[in-house]
């Protein structure tokens, strides 16, 4: 295979080389690590993280791109010139199994009246079966048996992982704590860890279970049905993943730089320099920032009608779509950190230790690097975990006004907008609608979740009184 | 005061030529007029007459900032920068692409466009602060618990679901109202209330968990124990010391949005097609008419810095220690 790494893979993976650097960073320095900890004990907190990392493993695994090698024809290496990722291959049943039109989710026949030919030669209209869903079926009627058996199969499956999981996760931390292993099960079944495993095992058996059911059945059923052109609606959902992710997180990458460096400028030299960059923010935090968006997006549009010729495929293009977005939405939220930001460099350079180190004659650059940055990074960090789930939510009501993704891009807000209409018909295709809705809350709630407990253990200021 | 208002208006003016500047960079700086006269007339088959036609008709066949090739004053005036961007300044919003009066357009599409927000303002804030006093009122039983798992719950439902929800809940399944549309007159009561049913809801978790943050903020507060001290009722001390002290936090977020309910909400009236100027604005983009949404940039900002200016000014209405000069 020959590998491709589009515009915003290579930055969601830097981002995620931050991330691992951070934790490192945080792992040896014990100020950072208290506050995690404190995250790592709240049983609620705990069981978003675990949702979120699913949610990251998915979009990890959508964003190794490359180019699929075709079947050899006389020793000559050829590379197909369309870009799949890693998820496509682990899920290449469901992106095989395309139907012609709408399928109900579990369905065995399609969704609506056909000419069947009957193997006389005669003709009716009625419901064919559909191509895949259930195709392996002698008898549709068996319809239930063969899904109860698949389910329990599932089941059974995830049962084994998490079996497994539980039996190493214990062995693990009996070791670490010294104790035996009867001893330390015990313990994470009363929930009486200072990490709430039972929680955290609980949750992922959850989704193990959801993994497993989907593993056994998806292959031969459309599990949450098929959309217009036959798609499988769980494949899109899972798609959509990545863009979700993506731009929640894409968006704060990109704004971040600007926001730290002006934020500091501003606060810590004040005189003109804060004028200049007060004057900036104001005057961008005064456009509207749905207006700013449809403004931005609408001048994307003729750029990229200018150079139609310099995108070599559709992901490309799409791919370039997405991370102008992030761009645009960027703009428009970096001003309210630049403005926390500001305010907290200003009281810290009038700080004892700061004023110490200028007394000293520590060079501008060196005191902003070493005193004011770290302790700042609270702030920063409290804002990309908040604003990370109004940015997915944003994109499907931005997609939804033209303004978003790319149409032929993969994303909930396109699987909102391309259904929504399909609730006039009957019987009423909701499985698209709702597969976007649920996939979007679990993220979303799970963020707002995780959030919460980030900026309850980061600043006890902002806590929430009691 | 009067001294401090007209301050804040001057302040104003900078700072809107600075959002002139970002949408005439934005506009005729990152895309040449050429380019969008290609993307309306499109790529293939267009001769360089029909773009000049185009430009000419709109007046983007000017030079951006400086005319060189007329005398006088005429030679700032007679600008793309001067016609199309700082004639904003005197409310004088020009004709649109397809040749139409936007001032006349604004004036006419700015009522439906309350008649959405304004109802969906009022009401939500009079829920959303009910609900937080009365989750204030329970702090730290199990009923406040459960009240913010519910607020964070619905917080993490997208809009567009309880836009969908409701119109096919309330107007396909009941059919108790129109699914959309809009009519002018007391007909338009029936079109309008389910957009505000679903903008309130769709503000409630959100908003309730704000204010209960605000109102827990101030029950901590000394004057509040003293208040209890001398033996109030919680009653008499939610609403006549919590309430009024939270005042000013609330009216911080509140004042400032009250301009721009004119603009309306995009989503919104997409999906319920009211004739308002959040879908003026939609048209706009679809039709990828330049002036519109320039000018819909331009009001926007105007309206969020007399918003700010209105709150400002609220501020010594309700707090007699705050005063401005």
């Amino acid at each position: 295979m020959q590998v491709v790494l589009l515009k915003t893979d290579v930055l969601f993976f830097v981002l995620l080389a931050l991330a691992a650097f951070y934790a490192f960073y945080a792992s040896r320095r014990e100020h950072l690590r208290a506050p995690w900890r404190q995250v790592a004990e709240r049983p609620l907190g705990m069981a978003a993280a675990v949702v979120l990392s699913a949610y990251l493993v998915v979009a990890v695994l959508d964003s190794c791109h490359f180019h699929p090698r075709l079947a050899d024809n006389g020793g000559e290496q050829a590379y197909s010139s369309e870009i799949v990722s890693l998820l496509d291959v682990l899920v290449a049943p469901l992106r095989a199994n395309v139907e012609t039109t709408y399928s109900a989710p579990f369905a065995v026949r399609a969704y609506a009246k056909e000419v069947i030919v009957d193997a006389d030669g005669s003709t009716r209209r009625g419901y064919p079966p559909l191509e895949h869903g259930g195709a392996h079926l002698a008898d549709p009627a068996d319809r239930g048996a063969d899904l109860a058996a698949r389910t329990a199969q599932g089941l059974a499956g995830a049962g084994f992982a998490w079996a497994a999981l539980v039996t190493v996760l214990v062995a693990v931390l009996a070791r670490r704590d010294a104790r035996g292993w009867r001893a330390m099960l015990a313990a994470v079944v009363a929930g009486r860890t200072r990490v709430p495993w039972r929680v955290v095992l609980l949750t992922a058996g959850l989704l193990l279970a959801l993994v497993g059911v989907c593993v056994t059945v998806a292959p031969y059923y459309h599990v949450l049905g098929t959309d217009k052109t036959g798609n499988d609606v769980l494949y899109q959902a899972l798609k959509s993943v990545r863009t979700g992710l993506l731009i929640g997180t894409l968006t704060t990458l990109v704004m971040l730089p600007f926001a730290i460096a002006l934020g500091i400028a501003a606060g810590y030299f004040r005189g003109w320099v804060d004028d200049v960059i007060q004057y900036l923010y104001t005057t961008l935090s005064s456009i509207p920032g749905v207006l700013l968006i449809a403004a931005a997006a609408l001048m994307l549009e003729v750029y990229m009608a200018r150079n139609e010729a310099s995108y070599t495929s559709l992901a490309a293009r799409a791919d370039l779509r997405l991370l102008a977005l992030c761009m645009i939405l960027g703009v428009t939220t970096w001003t309210g950190l630049c403005r926390y930001l500001r305010g907290e460099a200003l009281k810290l350079r009038e700080v004892d230790f700061i004023s110490a180190a200028r007394a000293f004659g520590v060079p501008h650059r060196v005191i902003i690097v070493r005193h004011i940055i770290p302790n700042i990074m609270h702030i920063v960090m409290i804002s990309i975990v908040l604003d990370f789930s109004g940015l997915v939510l944003a994109e499907a009501a931005l997609t939804y006004i033209d303004i978003g993704v790319d149409p032929s891009m993969e994303s909930w807000g396109n699987m909102i907008n391309s259904a929504r209409l399909e609730l006039a018909r009957e019987p009423v295709v909701w499985w698209s609608l709702l597969a976007a809705f649920v996939f979007m809350f679990t993220l979303v709630l799970a963020a707002n979740v995780f959030a919460d407990a980030v900026r309850d253990a980061f600043d006890p200021r902002l806590r929430e009184v009691r | 005061m009067i001294a401090y208002v007209i301050r804040r208006i001057l302040y104003a003016i900078p700072i809107l030529l600075g959002v002139n500047v970002i949408t005439f960079v934005l506009f005729f700086v990152v895309n040449s007029p050429d380019d969008m006269a290609r993307l309306h007339l499109g790529t293939k088959h267009v001769t360089p007459a029909a773009i000049e036609k185009w430009k000419s008709e709109r007046g983007y066949d000017k030079p951006l900032l400086w005319n060189t090739a007329r005398e006088g004053a005429d030679r700032l005036t007679d600008t793309i920068f001067y016609r199309n961007t700082v004639r904003l300044f005197l409310f004088d919003f020009g004709q649109s692409d397809s040749g139409r009066d936007i001032g006349y357009d604004i004036s006419q599409r700015m009522w439906p466009s309350l008649a959405i927000t304004l109802p969906v303002f009022l009401v939500g804030l009079l829920l959303t602060i009910s609900f937080a006093l009365a989750i204030a009122f329970f702090r730290g039983t199990y009923i406040d618990t459960w009240a913010v798992v519910l607020c964070v719950a619905m917080m993490s439902i997208s809009g567009l679901f309880y836009i969908i929800g409701g119109q096919y809940l309330i107007g396909k399944l009941l059919r108790l109202v129109p699914i959309s549309g809009f009519e002018s007159g007391l007909v338009a009561a029936k079109f309008v209330i389910l957009p505000v049913i679903v903008g309130v809801v769709g503000g409630l978790g959100h908003g309730t968990r704000w204010y209960r943050t605000i109102f827990l903020e101030e029950i901590n507060r000394d004057y509040v124990r003293t208040a209890r001290a001398k033996g109030l009722a919680e009653k008499a001390v939610l609403y006549g010391h919590v309430l009024r002290n939270a005042m000013i936090p609330i009216l911080t977020g509140v004042v400032v949005v009250l301009p721009t309910l004119f603009l309306g909400s995009l989503i919104t009236e997409a999906f319920f097609g009211i004739p308002g100027l959040g879908s003026y604005t939609i048209e706009a983009i679809q039709s990828q008419d330049f002036a519109i949404v320039r000018a819909m940039v331009f009001l926007g900002s105007v309206l969020y810095i007399v918003g700010l200016i209105l709150t400002d000014i609220s501020y010594t209405l309700v707090d007699p220690r705050v005063r401005l000069d």
